[in-house]
């Protein structure tokens, strides 16, 4: 597979990926480094991996992280509820000491989390670790260690080593900055904003149904308001909940009715200070450019 | 940025190339390894190599680590290889300041601050010789009658004493600073939840019955202060008491670190970790040429940011500003410089002499563009003043 048949495989799949994109995601795979995916909220960086997974023919294993993740919730636990309800049991059928012991701290008995899971897979799944940095540094630092040799240690159990190696994508929005060792571990794409003619072909593949003249609104109005100063851009989600909501209420034209547009603008907009900054004069002044 | 290229054409067959450009971007500030040399070279096996759109691709996501890098990577690209057979001689030395910036050395951060040395740059009038008699610290008119001393002897302002005074202040305010974001958990003898790992271990001893029930409870880490003190001519009554507050921290705290600028920045640490106090302040002194001079606040900070912060920062670090805010530079920076620090996870701590004063606002520009940017914005002009920060520093 060349990149620009991973990058029409994925269009196929309704995910429009630019160029570097598609051609970071193929060394990724071929060359089996993980891959960081940086860009602003909304931009589409989890989908990537959804869509990959898709292209892949293979499960997708999600790890979302957040501040005070730890190996418990990463990487795997013991069913600690389980373990002393079989510990009774055997003590009651006089069952003792090693044997116990070495069922309790079976396979059976271990939960296994989304950075384990990954490596035991019969196929190479696609890994995502969701938002890095938002987890804390002492997890960055171990994540290295497993995306480098991808084996895990338990102690009770023994080193795993990967029986696929997963493709692994990270995304990261820019909560902190990400250590120098992990960047120089990955390989990078910057996923920025679509530009127009992108928009317009990530909205057709979503909403087939959609009228021309109502789409190139759409995307000219929501282009322009990412110029305007808001606290949170609208992403490419928005756009296709907009897009959504015009068609739903049955418009054909975004400047036909100022009171629907300001009303489904509510799509776009998600802080308050953002809806009393686009007033119904300046929605109809984009929209007017926009048409 | 400038963009220098180095394309020698005598060079022979695909990895003398690469390298060469490995070296073209890195003259260009990116910071690369010799690995990624080598993935490259790798990546170029599973792309059509001969095809520059491909080759450019590729190299991207290899070679850039970051939005910065990736929008500034298509002009390097095309300047070493699109340069139309343009052949520069083999080795261009370039005098590129961002080069340094991104080496990680102490000593080449240093040495990068000497050529930069502003130290003619007067901010304060010059009028009497003697403003260092009157350094009691407290609602002098500084800007206005303390005279630009230079190479100062600092040995003359701060007395051993302080500095034990200053060091007992430094403990308290240490002992002040604990993490106490963590969600993670560790074992302990008391704590808010069961360690079931170690009840489990614990009950094979009693047969299954969970008798000790071990627990475990959110550690506390110490944070670490990093402290940057303003030492240019309108801070001069005060930096008695804040050097003396440096070097008394560096010796309470081996995690702290200490740095001071007037128009450039001067990492001062490991001179005052030196053993003995008084050599230390010599020590101190030499690192100090300029002291008592203008002021480039934004410019230092910016400076810090982008180098030591990268390597002493993280979201355990407290960075605390000592400074009035008196900047001779154009002040926006200062904001961007404090964004791009908090962007490393850390808290900013501002401690402005001034603002001890009655009605003082913090109207000077550069100061109310740093405010939104600081988790406590406070006055300290004494010792007394800094020990009484503790109840505020427990708080974050």
């Amino acid at each position: 597979m060349t990149w620009t048949t991973l990058q029409t495989a994925m269009a196929e799949r309704g995910y429009i990926a630019s160029g570097d994109l598609s051609m970071a995601l193929h060394l990724s795979l071929s060359l089996g480094r993980p891959l960081l995916l940086e860009g602003a909220a909304g931009v589409g960086k989890t989908e990537v991996a959804r869509v990959l997974a898709s292209v892949q023919d293979t499960d997708l294993i999600r790890l979302q992280c957040y501040e005070g993740l730890d190996a418990a919730q990463a990487i795997y636990e013991w069913n600690y509820q389980r373990q002393l309800l079989a510990i009774r049991a055997a003590s009651e059928d006089g069952e003792t000491g090693k044997s116990v012991e070495t069922r309790i701290f079976s396979d059976d008995f271990l939960l296994e989390r989304p950075l384990l899971k990954a490596i035991r897979q019969p196929k190479a799944p696609v890994l995502l670790i969701d938002e890095i940095d938002r987890a804390d540094e002492e997890f960055e630092a171990y994540l290295l260690e497993v995306l480098s040799d991808f084996q895990i240690t338990i102690p009770e159990l023994g080193t795993i080593t990967a029986t696929t190696r997963p493709h692994v994508i990270l995304t990261a929005n820019g909560t902190r900055d990400l250590s120098d060792a992990l960047r120089r571990r990955c390989l990078y794409a910057h996923v920025p904003y679509p530009d127009l003619e992108t928009e317009l072909s990530i909205l057709v593949s979503r909403c087939p149904d959609i009228n021309d003249r109502l789409c190139a609104q759409v995307v000219g109005f929501v282009q322009a308001l990412r110029k305007e100063p808001l606290e949170k851009t609208p992403g490419i989600a928005e756009m296709l909940d907009f897009a959504a909501a015009l068609m739903g209420l049955g418009i054909a034209d975004l400047t036909d009715d100022p009171a629907i547009l300001q009303a489904t603008l509510t799509t776009l907009l998600k802080t308050q200070s953002d809806q009393a900054n686009i007033t119904t004069e300046v929605a109809q002044r984009i929209a007017g450019k926009a048409a | 940025m400038s963009v220098v290229s180095k394309f020698a054409a005598r060079d022979a067959g695909p990895t003398a190339r690469m390298t060469g450009f490995v070296a073209h971007l890195r003259d260009n500030g990116l910071r690369l390894g010799v690995g990624e040399t080598a993935v490259a070279l790798d990546a170029l096996t599973h792309v059509d190599a001969a095809n520059p759109k491909d080759a450019r691709y590729a190299l991207k996501s290899v070679f850039s680590g970051s939005a910065e890098e990736a929008a500034q990577f298509d002009a390097l690209f095309d300047s070493f290889w699109m340069n139309g057979g343009k052949v520069k001689t083999r080795v261009t030395p370039t005098l590129n300041p961002t080069e340094n910036k991104n080496v990680h050395s102490s000593r080449h951060a240093d040495a990068e601050g000497e050529d930069t040395s502003g130290s003619g740059d007067l901010s304060t009038p010059d009028d009497t010789g003697d403003g260092a008699s009157n350094s009691d610290g407290e609602g002098k008119l500084v800007a206005t009658d303390v005279s630009n001393l230079f190479k100062k002897d600092l040995r003359e302002l701060v007395l051993p004493e302080d500095i034990a005074a200053a060091e007992k202040v430094a403990i308290r305010l240490g002992a002040a600073l604990r993490d106490r974001r963590s969600r993670r958990r560790k074992a302990a003898t008391k704590g808010d939840q069961i360690d079931f790992r170690r009840v489990i271990r614990k009950s094979i001893a009693t047969g299954g019955d969970p008798i000790a029930l071990p627990k475990r409870r959110r550690p506390e880490r110490d944070l670490r202060i990093t402290a940057i003190c303003d030492v240019s001519g309108s801070m001069t009554v005060y930096s008695r008491i804040f050097l003396a507050f440096l070097a008394g921290l560096m010796r309470a705290d081996t995690n702290s670190d200490a740095y001071l600028f007037h128009t450039r920045l001067v990492r001062i640490t490991d001179a005052l970790r030196d053993k003995d106090a008084l050599r230390a302040l010599s020590r101190l002194s030499l690192l100090a040429e300029g002291y008592g001079g203008g002021s480039e606040i934004a410019k230092s900070l910016d400076t810090f940011a982008n180098t030591y912060a990268r390597r002493f920062v993280n979201n355990r670090t407290v960075v605390m500003i000592l400074s009035d805010g008196y900047d001779t530079d154009a002040p926006d920076g200062i904001a961007d410089a404090l964004a791009r620090l908090k962007k490393r996870g850390c808290k900013v701590i501002w401690l402005n002499p001034l603002k001890g004063w009655d009605g003082y606002e913090p109207v000077t520009r550069a100061m109310a563009s740093a405010l939104p940017h600081l988790d406590i914005f406070s006055a300290a002009n004494t010792l007394d003043d800094l020990a009484a920060l503790e109840p505020e520093l427990m708080r974050l």
